[in-house]
């Protein structure tokens, strides 16, 4: 595969920063940033066989898809030291780094023993020093562990690198389509199906606490709203409406979920209680009102409408009363997301005939275009609110692509058989 | 020319369900997956208990669009003179109102409904691929409601009729662009 690949974004600096592959899978930072910081992760010292997990990569990808590291080529070491007494900090200052990790992985038959060290380049301290042990196809997983413990230290923020995400992709298969909803590892490697049918799925929604994913299934030919448990497969239909089934999202305590039905008429947002089945109507009238997202307090229920004649987005209490309108800026505002602390709402926002994913600081109301396609939608926030995974369409095929939320970093997530499209965020 | 297909799966979908009881064979072929917990590593932040899925648990295949149901139709359905033989209402960009060129067309299906009236059909509703997917679906939604009002109007029974709404996610055409695009927005009349 294309190691080549090169993709020019119409940023100020563009370049191909990093092309990982599995199953088809390719990542490509289209967009990086200027003011990124130079670290080298030197590939760990081995003893025994750690298969073909090679943690050194898995980190600078990790580092260097975040948009605030900017990770060395191992081409360009001129030293590969694992034991920290090895390292010649000369060396990592002539090479214009601020920071080094060097490492070492011992095979155990069956599990590991990582250690790992981060010092900083220019004055030789010793700022990190980490031992772990993990079990026998966990290395990726240990490596994305590794990546946010770096990340944390050198930025003050929690890392991201270590969780999963859920989308949907749908491929031709015979005379029809197969649509599987899929959960993978945030760099998109590890994908398991969870449900597949040749009917669409859509809207995959997290649980709270990650254990659950709620998503909506036509396998009827009507559309259904489903809970299932990720660790058991268990499936359960929690609404089968006459109409429109739609658009579930989770309350922050996870015990209702928002759902929109149009089973009264036009399509509506609800309220529907898991434990007892209980709907609560939140809006009505002619309008079409649908993709509600609650806030992470659980006050708020923000989601879209037309009762202004084109798409907005409008808040109302979670617990009902009057809709409020939050945005006037382009003609078309839909499907909002929180960020894990509700300052920021990200969007899709449509102007000009361009979609693109916007973000809105909740505090000033001031909203920032981010993404640069024609065609984006779907906006999650990773859960530390550093990044925002959505769907982008690639020359007719959609597939996923991140952008950091000050918009300096791009990537995208290539799935090179049909399109990927729906991604969310675990928590 | 994909949705061409579409007319004929419709057509051979239709021959069926005239004679079909009530009893709703539903196809039941989602497919769960089933995981098990691997948290078996003696990570020390209990950082690493995932859970894996993959072993599919199935459900039996069921019959499909164009595996043999479907209403047993008339000539008349066929004759591309006739505006029974036109399956398909298309729409502006973001609208649902039935345009007036497709007025006879929807006019001939109520007509044709309301003089048999035991046969049902499914309009489904469809949007392009611009703009988020669950407010297509009410797009979609609505522009199925619009011809099914039309339909109502002209003295076809609400029983014959069922909308479902499939947004963006079943273009008939692939690809991006308004010639794509203008093929999405479409209701599909769909003998049952």
């Amino acid at each position: 595969m294309s190691l080549l690949t090169r993709i020019i974004c119409c940023g100020l600096f563009a370049a191909v920063l990093s092309v990982a592959q599995a199953e088809g899978l390719t990542i490509e930072i289209t967009k990086g940033s200027q003011t990124a910081v130079p670290i080298a992760i030197v590939p760990f010292g081995q003893q025994g066989s750690i298969g073909n997990v090679k943690l050194s990569d898995v980190i600078s990808s990790d580092l260097g898809g975040s948009g605030f590291f900017k990770a060395l080529a191992e081409d360009d070491m001129l030293t590969k030291p694992s034991e920290p007494e090895k390292v010649n900090f000369r060396d990592w200052q002539a090479l214009g780094q601020d920071y080094v990790v060097i490492g070492q992985v011992l095979g155990n038959g069956g599990s590991f023993n990582i250690q790992f060290h981060l010092f900083n380049v220019h004055n030789g301290q010793l700022l990190m020093g980490y031992k772990l042990t993990v079990g026998g196809n966990e290395l990726r997983r240990a490596a994305h562990h590794i990546s946010d413990l770096i990340y944390e230290k050198l930025t003050g923020r929690k890392g991201a690198f270590n969780t999963r995400i859920a989308y949907v992709t749908s491929a031709a298969r015979g005379n029809g389509r197969q649509y599987m909803l899929q959960v993978a590892d945030a760099d998109g490697y590890n994908p398991r199906t969870i449900a597949e049918s040749p009917e669409p799925i859509m809207a995959p929604a997290w649980s709270p606490d990650g254990s659950k994913i709620a998503y909506v299934s036509f396998h009827t030919k009507r559309s259904e709203i489903f809970v299932q448990t990720l660790a058991t497969g268990q499936r359960q239909s929690v609404s089968s409406y006459p109409g429109i089934n739609g658009a579930p999202a989770f309350s922050p305590d996870g015990s209702r979920l928002a759902i929109t039905l149009s089973k009264d008429g036009s399509p509506d947002v609800y309220v529907l209680n898991l434990a007892n089945r209980s709907l609560t109507r939140l809006t009505s009238g002619l309008s079409i009102d649908t993709e509600p997202t609650w806030s992470p307090d659980g006050s708020t229920i923000v989601f879209t409408s037309d009762q202004g004649g084109k798409p907005q987005l409008y808040a109302i209490p979670s617990s009902g009363g009057r809709a409020t309108r939050l945005t006037f800026q382009g003609d078309y505002n839909a499907r909002g997301r929180f960020s894990a602390d509700g300052r920021s709402l990200a969007m899709v926002n449509g102007n000009g005939g361009r979609y693109r994913i916007a973000v809105m600081d909740m505090a000033s109301r001031t909203v920032n275009v981010l993404s640069e396609g024609n065609l984006d939608e779907s906006p999650s926030f990773a859960p530390n609110g550093s990044m925002i995974l959505f769907a982008a369409n690639k020359g007719g095929r959609s597939v996923l692509s991140v952008v950091s939320t000050d918009g300096a970093m791009q990537q995208k997530l290539d799935f090179q058989s049909g399109g990927v499209r729906e991604p969310a965020w675990a928590p | 020319m994909k949705f061409k297909k579409a007319y004929l799966v419709l057509a051979m979908t239709a021959v069926l369900a005239t004679g079909c009881s009530s009893t709703d064979e539903q196809d039941e072929s989602l497919t769960e997956g089933q995981g098990t917990d691997a948290s078996t590593s003696g990570y020390s932040d209990g950082s690493m208990s995932g859970s894996q899925f993959g072993s599919g648990n199935g459900y039996n295949s069921g019959a499909g669009y164009g595996s043999g149901s479907g209403a047993n139709l008339g000539p008349e359905f066929s004759d591309p003179n006739n505006p029974l033989s036109k399956q398909v209402i298309y729409f502006e960009l973001d609208s649902s109102q039935v345009k007036q060129e497709y007025v006879p067309i929807v006019a001939a299906h109520a007509q044709y409904l309301a003089s048999h009236p035991n046969q049902h059909v499914i309009l489904s509703g469809h949007a392009d691929e611009r703009g988020s997917s669950e407010y297509n679906i009410a797009l979609g939604e609505q522009r199925a409601k619009s011809v099914e009002r039309m339909m109502r109007s002209q003295g076809v029974s609400g029983s014959q009729l069922e909308v479902v709404s499939y947004g963006e996610e079943k273009p008939a055409v692939s690809g991006s662009g308004e010639s794509a695009w203008s093929m999405n927005r479409r209701v599909e009349v769909g003998y049952q």
